[in-house]
């Protein structure tokens, strides 16, 4: 299946592509087969890729749903490229996903949903599974529907009931096919429908009838075993980019003593922040799903300035609206965080496919001089990490902050290693003591941080806002030098930040031939591809960057010791041109894709290669 | 003076010593121009944040932009001078993240009425407690007189030379219309009403709005000058006390009567009407519907009201929301994150 195999011929590691109509419950069935390879001791990554609509027209390509998942017994970096299994649960997935599939890969089809009438929804002018146009594939053509039916006829369900299950079927065939248990499944089902009694019979036993199905076709020669991951000692459990980034939130407000506010208003890819932190109200996190994405970030503002670790979430067309109030937060210097899962802009684009589109609006994108910090997160595991920092560093230096993340890592998910909340470093924001002589821009001399005075303190009254103030004193004014002043005290004070951050890495030489630089969620694929050229012998090195305002302090000294700096990113070249205003002297190359999709490793190797040259 | 009002009960903590006007006075010169209405509606504060008596450090003013906006500079509090449209926002967050504090919104008719609708009427729909004061001048004075929302059809300003072709909202309406729990209007010329009104908006849990008329001397002086003077305001304006019957004139010989669609001016004595004709006033009737007849009223046809129209009691956000997480965690089994990071399916390497 993998060009790689080990020494009993088997592949390290084997990427799977679920796809079907967006009702057929690709999503559901991807996520079970990646729990159970995770406790089956797989290192994994998964990328759903479904449309904009929540039920586009049946059998249409306009509804195709599809998750795709990669699990072996190596470091796993991303989702994979091309799938070594397809699963196509009628013609319209066939004809979306085939594409995605190795030349030679298996592909597994519902065949009962190949007529006529879907072939021609999907644009089939003949039935692929026919007319030879497959050849260069194994197919699998599993009358599931049929056999979904048969299976639960005794149970007194309707047909569209029990048409329902088949997506179990397919499941429990992938199951057999890798060798793995069905209990993991058995206990989600029985969990999920403890009320429908019958739904979870149903689909249980569909599971195990696509199971022995797989058995009796022998499907394979011989089950496939994919070798575990060595992965260090420790608790694990599988997390998505969003989820990840709602508990290193809430960590950090655990870890600071300061509750948790979430002013946000629901958009696509960034939802689920909001939906997973109002769950839990144990944990005395407020959530505030506000009238727009303005009331979002200015009622987090507002919490901010009473002493919450504030933090609103969005993705792009609403931190286009929320710009005004960073500005705000900037003047007031209190700390926020705003949270941006980037999506495909601009405007309304591209909602479910992600992009790193909003790197220039994070940087420059407010009126006046306003810089804030920005971290990026690079996989859906370190989604949890860099909330946690982005927070740790927005109170501690009484600044705003954008966490950028995508829509790639925040619905992909990774195997995570679960920290102790002990082993986390300490939180401890500026806050002002009561009767101290408060004056609101009175600055530490070091970090030119101010003090975090909060309404109810005795001797603390203070007024600020969005007008100019004075140094120290904070009294409105349109003082001529004293604006110049503060304007470079807010800049210098996020600038100082990089005294604190650690140092640029590179993996590989730190000098040579080559170095591909990457930002935020393409470090997965990047860094494969890296490795994958450095396998070969190709003298490249990799640097991922994960701080963006302010760059680590060596920055300049990574870029300039290699011949080529390659920056890969998915836009049109906005990290390039950051780095080039900043380190102009690099003679940067660039390679940008802007179609909604993540890199492949392949891409990425090719164009090392051609570049290296 | 704060023995004439009646309790406030609520979890805001109290000043363990009285205070007095000046102990929130700011040391900052204010900037308003001479005669404007916003002087008097500062003092009114000032004078009512003693009376209400909650500790000095748990009041926070919250404003957007404009004039009346300046205000939290001028009030020895916490204070917060937001953007435009946005204090009813920020003041969502403020009060939601510590209930403990008292939180003042104070707006002009275009930061509330225009930029801001959107978050006035999400505000009071969600009843978060807090008070609104709401200077309605009818102009933009700190951009230099282009008409409000509230400006009437036809008025005659920078941006409407040939007179608005625009429908003004009333704030009372919308108040009502976005379920509003608390709803009182006053007028600056009349401080001593203000401040009578303010203290009633603090005691009320919930979104209280305080619409406040109030003269812009600069680009529409005298808008509310037929309300407003000595020689009008009794037969012009009626002052609706909870309980009492609907009077007003100088000689409190007339009264408003329902006439089974609508309101009425009657005069006591003439066509046989007595008192028992005339409509008690009765804020905490849940059914907003007279107290939309009340808020929309204006003259020449009847007198606008004065007054706390509506006051009815409702659960606040601010309430449910501290209720819901002490009934979650009482629930819940996470207590902590190492408990949440470690619940759920999760599995052990060796």
């Amino acid at each position: 299946m993998e060009e790689k195999k080990t020494k009993h011929g088997q592949p390290e590691h084997v990427v799977i592509r679920f796809s079907g109509d967006s009702g057929d419950g690709m999503q559901l069935t991807g996520n079970l087969f990646s729990d159970t390879a995770a406790y089956t001791g797989h290192d994994l990554s998964t990328f759903p890729d479904f449309p904009a609509e929540i039920r586009a027209p049946q059998n249409t390509v306009a509804g195709v749903s599809g998750f795709q998942l990669h699990f072996g017994g190596t470091k796993i970096y991303n989702s994979g490229d091309l799938c070594d299994v397809l699963v196509a649960m009628n013609p319209a997935a066939l004809k979306t996903n085939l594409k995605w599939a190795k030349k030679g890969a298996t592909i597994i089809v519902d065949v009962d949903n190949f007529e006529p009438k879907a072939l021609e929804k999907a644009g089939y002018s003949s039935n692929p599974l026919e007319d030879g146009s497959l050849a260069a594939y194994r197919i699998v053509k599993a009358p599931m529907r049929m056999l979904a039916r048969e299976t639960v006829k005794d149970l007194g369900l309707d047909t569209k009931s029990a048409d329902r299950t088949k997506n179990m079927f397919a499941l429990g065939m992938l199951l057999y096919m890798f060798d793995k248990p069905l209990e993991h499944t058995y206990s989600y089902l029985d969990i999920k429908f403890s009320k429908k009694p019958i739904v979870a019979e149903a689909n249980k036993k569909v599971l195990k009838a696509g199971y022995d199905y797989a058995d009796t076709i022998e499907v394979l020669q011989s089950k496939i075993h994919i070798p575990q991951a060595k992965l260090p000692k420790g608790k694990y459990r599988n997390i998505t980019g969003n989820i990840a980034t709602a508990w290193g939130l809430m960590a950090a407000s655990e870890k600071s003593g300061r509750p948790l506010f979430l002013g946000s208003y629901p958009i696509t890819p960034a939802t689920e922040i909001l939906m997973e932190l109002a769950r839990h109200r144990s944990l005395g996190v407020k959530t505030f799903q506000a009238e727009d994405e303005i009331a979002g970030i200015t009622s987090s503002i507002g919490a901010a300035f009473t002493g919450s670790l504030a933090v609103t979430t969005t993705s792009g067309p609403g931190l286009s609206l929320k710009v005004e109030a960073m500005g705000l937060a900037v003047m007031t210097e209190l700390p926020l965080v705003v949270v941006d899962v980037q999506r495909a802009g601009p405007s309304t684009g591209m909602p479910t496919k992600s992009e790193q589109s909003d790197l220039n609006l994070a940087l420059f994108g407010r009126n006046g001089e306003a810089p804030m910090l920005i971290i990026a997160a690079a996989s859906p595991a370190d989604c949890f990490y860099a909330a946690f920092e982005t927070a740790k560093l927005s109170m501690e230096h009484m600044t705003p902050a954008i966490l950028l993340t995508d829509g790639y890592i925040g619905f992909g998910s990774e195997v995570f290693r679960i920290p102790r909340m002990a082993d986390l470093p300490e939180i401890k924001p500026p806050l002002a003591e009561p009767n101290s002589e408060y004056k609101p821009y009175r600055r530490d001399p070091e970090t030119l941080v101010r003090k975090w005075a909060l309404p109810g303190t005795d001797g603390l009254r203070h007024r600020i806002g969005g007008l100019e103030k004075t140094d120290i004193y904070g009294e409105v004014s349109t003082d001529p030098l004293n604006h110049e002043k503060m304007v470079k005290l807010r800049a210098e004070k996020v600038q100082r930040i990089a005294k604190v951050l650690p140092l640029q890495e590179v993996f590989g030489e730190t000098e040579d031939e080559l170095l591909v630089v990457s930002w935020g969620g393409t470090f997965g694929a990047v860094r494969n591809a890296v490795e994958e050229c450095r396998k070969e012998g190709l003298k490249v090195s990799h640097s991922h960057f994960r701080y963006i305002n302010p760059l680590p302090l060596n920055t300049r000294d990574v870029l300039s010791k290699f011949k080529k700096v390659l920056v890969c990113e998915l836009n049109n070249g906005q990290f390039v041109h950051y780095l080039r205003m900043n380190f102009p002297e690099i003679p940067y190359l660039q390679y940008n894709k802007i179609q909604g999709l993540p890199f492949t490793v392949s891409e990425l190797c090719e164009k090392i290669k051609e570049v290296i040259k | 003076m704060s023995n004439e009002h009646p309790q406030i009960n609520n979890t805001i903590p109290k000043s363990p010593y009285p205070l007095t006007r000046e102990d929130f006075i700011s040391d900052q010169m204010v900037k308003w121009c001479p005669g404007c209405g916003d002087h008097a509606i500062l003092s009114a504060v000032s004078k009512v944040f003693p009376e209400i008596g909650y500790k000095k450090e748990n009041y926070v003013l919250v404003s957007g932009i404009g004039c009346s906006s300046r205000f939290p500079y001028y009030v020895n509090t916490y204070g917060f001078h937001g953007i435009h449209g946005r204090a009813m926002a920020i003041a969502s967050g403020v009060k939601i993240a510590n209930p403990s504090l008292s939180v003042w919104i104070i707006t002009g008719d275009g930061d509330s009425m225009a930029i801001g609708g959107n978050h006035f009427i999400h505000l009071i729909r969600r009843n978060i407690d807090v008070n609104l004061l709401l200077f309605n001048n009818q102009i933009y004075g700190l951009t230099k007189g282009q008409y409000s929302p509230t400006s009437p059809l036809g008025a005659i300003t920078k941006t409407s030379p040939y007179g608005t072709i625009e429908h003004p909202f009333t704030p009372g309406e919308l108040v009502l219309g976005a379920q509003g729990t608390f709803f009182a209007r006053g007028i600056d010329a009349q401080p001593k009403m203000l401040t009578e009104i303010m203290f009633e908006a603090a005691r009320h849990d919930g979104t209280s709005v305080v619409e406040v008329l109030q003269n812009c001397v600069i680009f529409n002086d005298g808008a509310y000058d037929h309300l407003a003077s000595r020689e009008y305001r009794d037969e012009r304006t009626i002052y609706l006390e909870q309980g009492k019957p609907m009077l007003f004139g100088a000689n409190k010989d007339k009264g408003l009567r329902w006439n089974g669609s609508g309101l009425e001016v009657i005069k006591l004595g003439e066509n046989g009407w007595g008192i028992n004709d005339v409509l008690v006033h009765d804020a905490t009737n849940p059914d907003p519907g007279l107290h939309l007849s009340l808020a929309k009223m204006n003259w020449p046809e009847l007198p606008v009201a004065f007054g706390v129209i509506r006051s009815v009691k409702a659960p606040t956000y601010d309430d449910l929301m501290e209720e819901q997480i002490q009934r979650i965690k009482a629930q819940s089994p996470i207590k902590c994150m190492d408990d949440l990071l470690n619940s759920g399916d999760t599995w052990e390497i060796e």
